[in-house]
């Protein structure tokens, strides 16, 4: 499918098949962190009381995307669940991305343009360009 | 109660909403939050964070079996995702300025309208001409297959879709929900697409809607991994059976038990709501 002199051929099935790929690959990968890091968090707080009854707001590392990674390299349970859920939240986002490239490919002008709005809004909130 | 018992009948729970989410069509994102508030007596806002994510799972899982099937109309879902992305931000940034109370009375109200939805059977209109000039433009008019072969139908009332799906992106940010019966709504009854484009479409525009919010809860702090996971993993198991075993199930009296359930989280959501202390 990646041979140059047939890109501009690419049909919207073919597309469709793709991004189908994708979304599952990133749910897989994303569901198998998670649970990975929701095992590491029961062995090790299984047993303490929890209480979710009060807000109080997850702690800035938690938050942001750079704190995140960083917690999950070392491998601080909670940090590599988020990580997981963070891939989650990415999917819908990569699917967006893939049919921009796809619209390009296609010289779908109307599009392209469409596409990049939805896009730029999505990245606009994930990178926390809303006052919260 | 300790980590391991509470994990286990959050997914337990969660488990069960997207299996009769799944197998009656109301989507089970519009139970997660009654009963992680009502039942488990998490905060509204941990709740709806929890939910949004799981929204997000279900939708990329299940997109991932619909896209192959080729009845996605990728232009129609992302002109509109132009609409809900902007009402999901405006959502979120609202979630955020209106207290817990309020939001409480909304998702009463939103759940009482889903059950009285869910009792009406829908109408399919598919015109095959007159589409509106705007689709005509857009290229928003295709095909999908059907047991005679691949029919054509034309796209009606793009503007009015337009709008509602606004109205379908605030909801979802505000509440954490899908908001998937608004956006059928908007694109069977509106916009006359076939069922089978509407629901796969409205699939694929969930995901996409819910991680415009979900940037701005994490941000916030109302993603909590500990609590979100079990109930992600929950739904998304549940959704997945129920998609299985769809095709030998009884839906009808299981649709009846469903909504007289999503009933009564409706009002007392409403309850505690207008009551206070949520």
């Amino acid at each position: 499918m990646a041979n140059p002199a047939r890109r501009d051929r690419w049909t919207d099935e073919e597309v469709d098949q793709l991004l189908g790929n994708l979304l599952r690959f990133g749910v897989i990968i994303a569901t198998i962190l998670a649970a990975a890091g929701g095992v590491l968090y029961l062995a090790r707080h299984g047993l303490e009381p929890t209480d979710y009854h009060v807000f109080r707001g997850e702690p800035a590392e938690l938050r942001r995307v750079g704190g995140i990674v960083r917690g999950a390299f070392e491998l601080n349970a909670v940090a590599v669940i988020q990580l997981g859920l963070l891939l989650l939240i990415a999917t819908p986002i990569a699917r967006v991305a893939m049919s921009l490239v796809a619209f390009i490919l296609q010289r779908d002008r109307v599009y392209i343009v469409v596409t990049s709005i939805v896009l730029a809004l999505l990245i606009f909130s994930l990178t926390g360009g809303v006052p919260g | 109660m300790s980590a391991l018992l509470f994990t286990l009948l959050a997914a337990g729970g969660s488990f069960s909403a997207g299996l009769l989410g799944a197998l009656t069509g109301l989507g089970g994102g519009i139970v997660i939050v009654p009963m992680l508030t009502l039942f488990f007596g998490v905060d509204l806002r941990y709740a709806i964070g929890a939910s949004l994510v799981s929204v997000i799972a279900t939708s990329s899982g299940a997109a991932a079996a619909y896209v192959k099937e080729g009845y996605t109309n990728v232009r129609v879902g992302m002109l509109l995702e132009i609409a809900t992305t902007i009402g999901a931000l405006g959502g979120a940034y609202l979630a955020g300025r209106i207290g817990t109370n309020a939001i409480a009375v909304i998702f009463g109200v939103v759940l009482l309208y889903s059950a009285w939805r869910s009792t009406k059977p829908l109408a399919e209109h598919v015109s095959t001409e007159h589409a509106h000039p705007l689709a005509n433009t857009l290229r928003l008019n295709s095909t999908y297959p059907t047991p005679n072969g691949l029919q054509p139908y034309a796209v009606q009332a793009v503007p009015a879709g337009f709008g509602l799906m606004f109205l379908a992106g605030i909801l979802s940010g505000l509440l954490g929900i899908g908001s998937g019966a608004l956006k059928v709504l908007a694109m069977d009854q509106m916009m006359h697409l076939p069922f089978k484009v509407s629901t796969t479409t409205s699939n694929f525009m969930i995901g996409v809607t819910a991680a415009a919010s979900a940037g701005i809860y994490l941000a916030r702090g109302y993603i909590n991994p500990s609590l979100a996971l079990p109930v992600m993993l929950g739904v998304l198991a549940g959704a997945l059976t129920g998609a299985r075993v769809l095709a030998g199930a009884n839906t009808k009296m299981l649709r009846r038990i469903f909504g007289v359930v999503v009933v009564v989280l409706a009002l007392e959501m409403l309850y505690r709501g207008v009551r206070g202390g949520l």
